[in-house]
Protein backbone atom coordinates (compact mmCIF):
# COMPACT_ATOMS: atom_id res chain seq x y z
CA UNK A 1 0.00 0.00 0.00
CA UNK A 2 1.41 3.25 -0.65
CA UNK A 3 1.23 5.47 2.24
CA UNK A 4 3.50 8.47 3.33
CA UNK A 5 5.58 8.92 6.61
CA UNK A 6 6.14 11.75 8.82
CA UNK A 7 9.03 12.24 10.31
CA UNK A 8 9.92 13.86 13.58
CA UNK A 9 12.43 16.82 13.54
CA UNK A 10 14.61 14.54 15.66
CA UNK A 11 14.86 12.01 13.76
CA UNK A 12 15.33 13.94 10.60
CA UNK A 13 19.25 14.22 10.79
CA UNK A 14 18.70 10.03 9.86
CA UNK A 15 16.70 10.96 6.73
CA UNK A 16 18.35 13.57 4.72
CA UNK A 17 16.31 15.98 6.62
CA UNK A 18 13.22 14.73 4.82
CA UNK A 19 10.27 15.36 7.07
CA UNK A 20 8.22 12.79 4.44
CA UNK A 21 8.87 9.62 2.83
CA UNK A 22 6.40 7.77 0.80
CA UNK A 23 7.05 4.11 0.70
CA UNK A 24 4.90 1.01 0.30
CA UNK A 25 3.85 -1.65 3.30
CA UNK A 26 1.09 -3.58 4.39
CA UNK A 27 1.13 -2.14 8.45
CA UNK A 28 3.33 0.04 10.37
CA UNK A 29 6.05 -2.90 11.47
CA UNK A 30 6.52 -3.22 7.69
CA UNK A 31 6.31 0.90 6.94
CA UNK A 32 9.44 1.27 9.86
CA UNK A 33 10.99 -1.72 8.34
CA UNK A 34 10.83 0.09 4.84
CA UNK A 35 12.64 3.22 6.23
CA UNK A 36 14.78 1.61 7.77
CA UNK A 37 15.97 -0.07 4.76
CA UNK A 38 16.43 3.26 3.29
CA UNK A 39 17.84 4.96 6.20
CA UNK A 40 19.63 2.47 8.78
CA UNK A 41 19.30 4.03 12.25
CA UNK A 42 15.68 4.83 12.48
CA UNK A 43 14.35 1.92 13.61
CA UNK A 44 16.17 1.02 16.27
CA UNK A 45 15.26 5.04 17.51
CA UNK A 46 11.21 3.14 17.63
CA UNK A 47 10.95 0.25 18.51
CA UNK A 48 13.20 -2.67 20.69
CA UNK A 49 12.00 -6.31 20.67
CA UNK A 50 9.03 -6.04 18.31
CA UNK A 51 8.26 -3.10 20.72
CA UNK A 52 7.15 0.40 20.29
CA UNK A 53 9.08 2.63 22.50
CA UNK A 54 7.07 3.83 25.63
CA UNK A 55 7.60 7.59 24.80
CA UNK A 56 7.27 7.15 20.86
CA UNK A 57 3.46 7.93 19.60
CA UNK A 58 2.37 6.75 16.30
CA UNK A 59 -0.69 7.32 14.43
CA UNK A 60 -2.28 6.26 11.21
CA UNK A 61 -4.42 8.81 10.54
CA UNK A 62 -5.87 10.75 13.24
CA UNK A 63 -5.43 6.87 15.55
CA UNK A 64 -2.48 6.65 17.82
CA UNK A 65 -1.64 3.11 17.68
CA UNK A 66 -2.03 1.81 21.13
CA UNK A 67 -5.67 1.72 20.05
CA UNK A 68 -5.56 -0.43 17.72
CA UNK A 69 -3.36 -3.09 16.60
CA UNK A 70 0.28 -1.22 17.58
CA UNK A 71 2.79 -2.58 15.21
CA UNK A 72 0.24 -5.16 13.33
CA UNK A 73 -2.00 -1.68 12.44
CA UNK A 74 -2.81 -2.39 9.10
CA UNK A 75 -2.38 0.23 6.17
CA UNK A 76 -4.81 0.99 3.19
CA UNK A 77 -3.35 3.45 -0.11
CA UNK A 78 -3.39 6.68 0.93
CA UNK A 79 -2.38 6.43 4.41
CA UNK A 80 -0.52 8.38 6.52
CA UNK A 81 1.56 7.20 9.43
CA UNK A 82 2.67 10.20 11.81
CA UNK A 83 5.56 9.49 14.35
CA UNK A 84 5.90 12.00 17.35
CA UNK A 85 8.45 11.23 20.17
CA UNK A 86 6.52 12.23 23.48
CA UNK A 87 6.67 15.81 25.11
CA UNK A 88 7.59 14.31 28.26
CA UNK A 89 8.88 15.01 32.06
CA UNK A 90 9.58 15.23 35.43
CA UNK B 1 18.12 34.16 26.27
CA UNK B 2 14.58 33.87 26.38
CA UNK B 3 12.66 36.94 25.14
CA UNK B 4 8.96 36.56 26.28
CA UNK B 5 6.01 38.93 26.91
CA UNK B 6 5.54 39.30 30.31
CA UNK B 7 1.20 38.24 29.46
CA UNK B 8 3.04 34.75 28.19
CA UNK B 9 5.00 34.45 31.63
CA UNK B 10 1.49 35.65 33.61
CA UNK B 11 -0.03 32.99 32.11
CA UNK B 12 2.11 29.90 32.11
CA UNK B 13 2.45 30.95 36.65
CA UNK B 14 -1.28 30.92 36.38
CA UNK B 15 -1.73 27.80 34.69
CA UNK B 16 1.03 26.24 37.07
CA UNK B 17 -0.25 27.38 40.12
CA UNK B 18 -4.01 26.28 39.19
CA UNK B 19 -2.92 22.99 38.45
CA UNK B 20 -0.60 22.62 41.58
CA UNK B 21 -0.17 19.67 43.13
CA UNK B 22 0.15 18.42 39.68
CA UNK B 23 2.91 18.77 36.86
CA UNK B 24 1.44 21.18 34.57
CA UNK B 25 2.66 21.25 31.39
CA UNK B 26 1.97 23.10 27.49
CA UNK B 27 3.76 24.94 24.67
CA UNK B 28 4.05 28.44 22.97
CA UNK B 29 4.42 28.11 19.58
CA UNK B 30 5.72 31.34 17.09
CA UNK B 31 6.11 31.36 13.66
CA UNK B 32 8.92 29.12 11.48
CA UNK B 33 12.03 30.69 11.06
CA UNK B 34 11.77 32.98 14.14
CA UNK B 35 12.26 32.66 17.92
CA UNK B 36 9.68 35.35 19.02
CA UNK B 37 6.73 33.02 21.68
CA UNK B 38 3.38 34.02 20.33
CA UNK B 39 0.57 31.73 20.87
CA UNK B 40 -0.06 30.11 24.33
CA UNK B 41 -1.27 26.21 24.61
CA UNK B 42 -2.01 24.66 27.70
CA UNK B 43 -1.69 20.86 27.17
CA UNK B 44 -3.35 18.06 29.27
CA UNK B 45 -0.88 16.18 31.25
CA UNK B 46 -1.89 12.67 30.59
CA UNK B 47 0.42 11.41 33.61
CA UNK B 48 -2.29 13.60 36.06
CA UNK B 49 0.94 13.29 38.34
CA UNK B 50 3.03 15.25 40.81
CA UNK B 51 6.12 14.57 39.85
CA UNK B 52 5.96 13.71 35.68
CA UNK B 53 4.31 15.14 32.61
CA UNK B 54 3.06 13.58 28.97
CA UNK B 55 1.50 15.92 26.99
CA UNK B 56 -1.64 14.07 25.89
CA UNK B 57 -0.60 12.11 22.90
CA UNK B 58 -3.88 12.89 21.02
CA UNK B 59 -3.74 16.33 21.52
CA UNK B 60 -0.47 16.63 21.10
CA UNK B 61 -1.04 14.89 16.99
CA UNK B 62 -3.36 17.32 16.78
CA UNK B 63 -1.56 20.66 17.76
CA UNK B 64 1.66 19.92 16.12
CA UNK B 65 -0.59 19.42 12.73
CA UNK B 66 -2.17 22.79 13.32
CA UNK B 67 1.62 24.14 13.93
CA UNK B 68 2.45 22.45 10.38
CA UNK B 69 -0.68 24.09 8.86
CA UNK B 70 0.09 27.24 10.43
CA UNK B 71 3.25 27.75 9.52
CA UNK B 72 4.48 28.13 13.36
CA UNK B 73 6.92 26.09 15.51
CA UNK B 74 6.74 25.34 19.41
CA UNK B 75 9.33 27.54 20.67
CA UNK B 76 8.80 27.06 24.47
CA UNK B 77 8.10 23.77 25.65
CA UNK B 78 7.15 24.88 29.87
CA UNK B 79 5.97 22.64 32.48
CA UNK B 80 6.15 23.11 36.37
CA UNK B 81 8.12 21.39 39.44
CA UNK B 82 5.80 20.74 42.45
CA UNK B 83 8.14 19.86 45.18
CA UNK B 84 11.42 20.35 43.80
CA UNK B 85 13.67 23.95 42.17
CA UNK B 86 12.86 24.93 38.66
CA UNK B 87 16.18 22.90 37.48
CA UNK B 88 15.74 20.11 34.57
CA UNK B 89 15.80 16.65 36.79
CA UNK B 90 17.10 13.56 34.54
CA UNK B 91 13.52 12.78 32.77
CA UNK B 92 13.59 16.33 31.61
CA UNK B 93 16.80 15.63 29.76
CA UNK B 94 15.67 12.16 28.75
CA UNK B 95 12.76 13.53 26.92
CA UNK B 96 13.93 16.82 25.65
CA UNK B 97 13.82 15.88 22.17
CA UNK B 98 13.40 19.67 20.24
CA UNK B 99 16.48 21.09 20.55
CA UNK B 100 15.78 24.11 18.89
CA UNK B 101 12.87 24.87 22.01
CA UNK B 102 13.55 27.24 25.60
CA UNK B 103 12.64 24.71 27.92
CA UNK B 104 11.03 26.75 30.90
CA UNK B 105 10.36 25.55 34.34
CA UNK B 106 7.98 26.75 36.60
CA UNK B 107 8.58 26.10 40.67
CA UNK B 108 4.92 26.25 42.59
CA UNK B 109 6.49 24.52 45.80
CA UNK B 110 6.81 28.24 48.22
CA UNK B 111 10.27 26.52 49.84
CA UNK B 112 11.88 27.41 45.90
CA UNK B 113 12.38 31.00 45.50
CA UNK B 114 13.15 31.18 41.84
CA UNK B 115 9.90 30.43 40.15
CA UNK B 116 10.43 30.46 36.17
CA UNK B 117 13.62 29.67 34.59
CA UNK B 118 14.98 28.71 30.67
CA UNK B 119 17.06 26.32 29.47
CA UNK B 120 18.20 24.91 26.47
CA UNK B 121 18.41 21.16 26.61
CA UNK B 122 20.88 19.90 23.37
CA UNK B 123 21.97 16.54 23.41
CA UNK B 124 21.28 15.70 26.98
CA UNK B 125 22.85 19.04 28.16
CA UNK B 126 21.58 21.76 29.87
CA UNK B 127 22.40 25.24 29.83
CA UNK B 128 20.66 28.10 31.38
CA UNK B 129 20.03 31.51 29.93
CA UNK B 130 18.20 34.73 30.99
CA UNK B 131 14.29 35.18 30.67
CA UNK B 132 14.16 39.02 29.42
CA UNK B 133 10.21 39.94 29.97
CA UNK B 134 8.96 42.41 27.94
CA UNK B 135 6.29 44.56 28.41
CA UNK B 136 5.69 45.03 24.48
CA UNK B 137 6.57 43.06 21.40
CA UNK B 138 7.57 45.05 18.10
CA UNK B 139 3.42 46.32 16.49
CA UNK B 140 2.67 43.37 14.08
CA UNK B 141 3.54 40.33 17.30
CA UNK B 142 2.10 42.54 19.90
CA UNK B 143 -1.33 41.78 18.41
CA UNK B 144 -0.81 37.95 17.96
CA UNK B 145 0.73 37.05 21.20
CA UNK B 146 -2.12 35.11 22.30
CA UNK B 147 -1.89 34.07 26.48
CA UNK B 148 -5.94 32.57 27.19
Amino acid sequence: MQITVDIPTILRPLTNNQKRLEISAVDVREAIEQVEQQYPGVKERLVTDDQVHRFVNIYVNDDDIRFSHGLGTKLTTGDSVTILPAVAGG
Amino acid sequence: MLTIHTKLIDAMLDQAHKDHPMETCGIIVGPKGGNRPLRLIPMRNAAQSSTFFTFDPQQQLQIWREMETLNEVPVVIYHSHTESQAYPSRSDIEFAHEPQCHYVIIATDSNYSDKIRSFRIINNSVTEERVHIVKHYPHQEESAVLAV
